[in-house]
């Protein structure tokens, strides 16, 4: 695909100016919510396949580039075909590959 | 700045959102059918909403000076029902010929079954039989990847179609690049939660740059918002991008998409005032 990118015309220091304090904030909720739920079960996470891709996509903010794109594909439904019947109404924000491994 | 927002569910919103929209700018919005919350029991809540978008809406929104257009469809969220959806179909095309009316949307796959994909191929095929431009819902989540490309397959299945008369909406990072890739439009979509931020969406524009790509709110019953794409203006003149892009963004890509359909036309003043304001 030939795209011209926009580049943002705000310089690295800028952009930490400006972004740093909001992603702090972020940080914390989400350091927040997982104490949360370790004083409800400590163990709970480990069993919630939304909590295992949740603890996968922490680890994609370790890569050094394509955390999004990363992480994007980490959430989503890897496989190709069509359900044949539908299943429920809604999407759950994670695939569960963990259960399709237990029975496989 | 004056923009469109060319997805906004207003049958949801009170008056106050379309005051607010036309304070902060807004003069056109084009609001695709789409699902209730809640799955209708018969083909004739559809009817009665189609004359709600295409009668009503279009008044409601005049008293604002905002002008209103409306896309036709049975939504991605109740196409599994094949039954109810062939029904919906054969009433659709009576209302194709509304002066307010686009297009076929949203149309599309949510959960991505079988039934899902039949009930969207037979709306680009009465989108095609009615020469009509066609606005497509991608799935939520975990199965908006799946569901992009399938959208997407299905779309190339039809040799005559135009890729340039079909506007692939709630777009993300994972999936912008596909739906560009074979002469789609785009559409990023601000939703609080489930769509993307207007961070994320000037990150986007950012990586892929501004061709063929629209920004819209998406409004509806849900957590949303009506004043998301002054947010993403605020947010795309906070890093210092030029009024010129972001004019082309939120104003002259949806005009340029929108006025393939002989039905819209911004009014004449506005664009001149926007030339001249730049």
């Amino acid at each position: 695909m030939s795209v011209t990118p926009s580049p943002s015309p705000l310089s690295p220091r800028e952009l930490v100016d400006e972004y740093f304090i909001e992603n702090r904030t972020k940080v914390l909720e989400i350091a927040a919510f997982l104490d949360r739920l370790d004083r409800a079960d400590p163990s709970y996470a480990s069993r919630d396949f939304r909590m295992k891709a949740f603890a996968e996509a922490l680890a994609g903010l370790s890569l050094t580039s394509g955390r999004v794109d990363h992480i994007q594909q980490l959430l989503s439904d890897p496989r190709e075909g069509p359900l044949d019947a539908l299943d429920r109404k809604s999407a759950l924000g994670a695939y569960d590959r963990w259960s399709e491994e237990a029975r496989s | 700045m004056k923009y469109i927002d060319h997805h906004a569910h207003m049958v949801s919103r009170t008056t106050d959102d379309y005051q607010h929209m036309s304070l902060s700018g807004c003069v056109a919005v084009t609001e695709p059918a789409f699902w209730a919350g809640w799955d209708r029991s018969h083909a004739d809540g559809f009817e009665d909403y189609f004359r709600q978008l295409t009668d009503f809406e279009p008044k409601r929104a005049a008293q604002y000076h905002i002008q209103h257009y409306a896309w036709m469809a049975m939504n991605p969220k109740e196409a599994d029902d094949r039954v109810l959806s062939r029904e919906v179909l054969k009433r659709i095309p009576k209302f194709l010929d509304r002066p307010t009316v686009l297009g076929i949307g949203e149309i599309g796959l949510n959960r991505v079954t079988r039934n899902e994909i039949e009930t969207y191929t037979e709306q680009i095929e009465l989108a095609l039989a009615h020469k009509q431009l066609i606005l497509i819902h991608t799935p939520h989540l975990e199965d908006k990847l799946k569901g992009t490309k399938i959208s997407v397959d299905v779309l190339r299945s039809f040799p005559t179609l135009e890729p340039g008369r079909v506007l692939v909406d709630h777009a993300e990072e994972h999936t912008l690049g596909m739906i560009l890739d074979h002469g789609y439009w785009a559409g990023l979509t601000l939703y609080p939660q489930t769509k993307v931020s207007a961070q994320r969406a000037a990150d986007i524009v950012e990586r892929f740059g501004a061709d063929r790509i629209c920004i819209a709110g998406a409004c509806d019953w849900g957590p949303s918002d009506s004043m998301a794409v002054p947010r993403f203006i605020l947010e795309m003149r906070r890093r210092k991008h030029s009024e010129a892009l972001i004019h082309r963004l939120v104003f002259e890509n949806p005009v340029q998409f929108l006025s393939q359909s002989s039905r819209f036309r911004i009014r004449p003043e506005l664009e001149r005032q926007e030339v001249g304001t730049r």
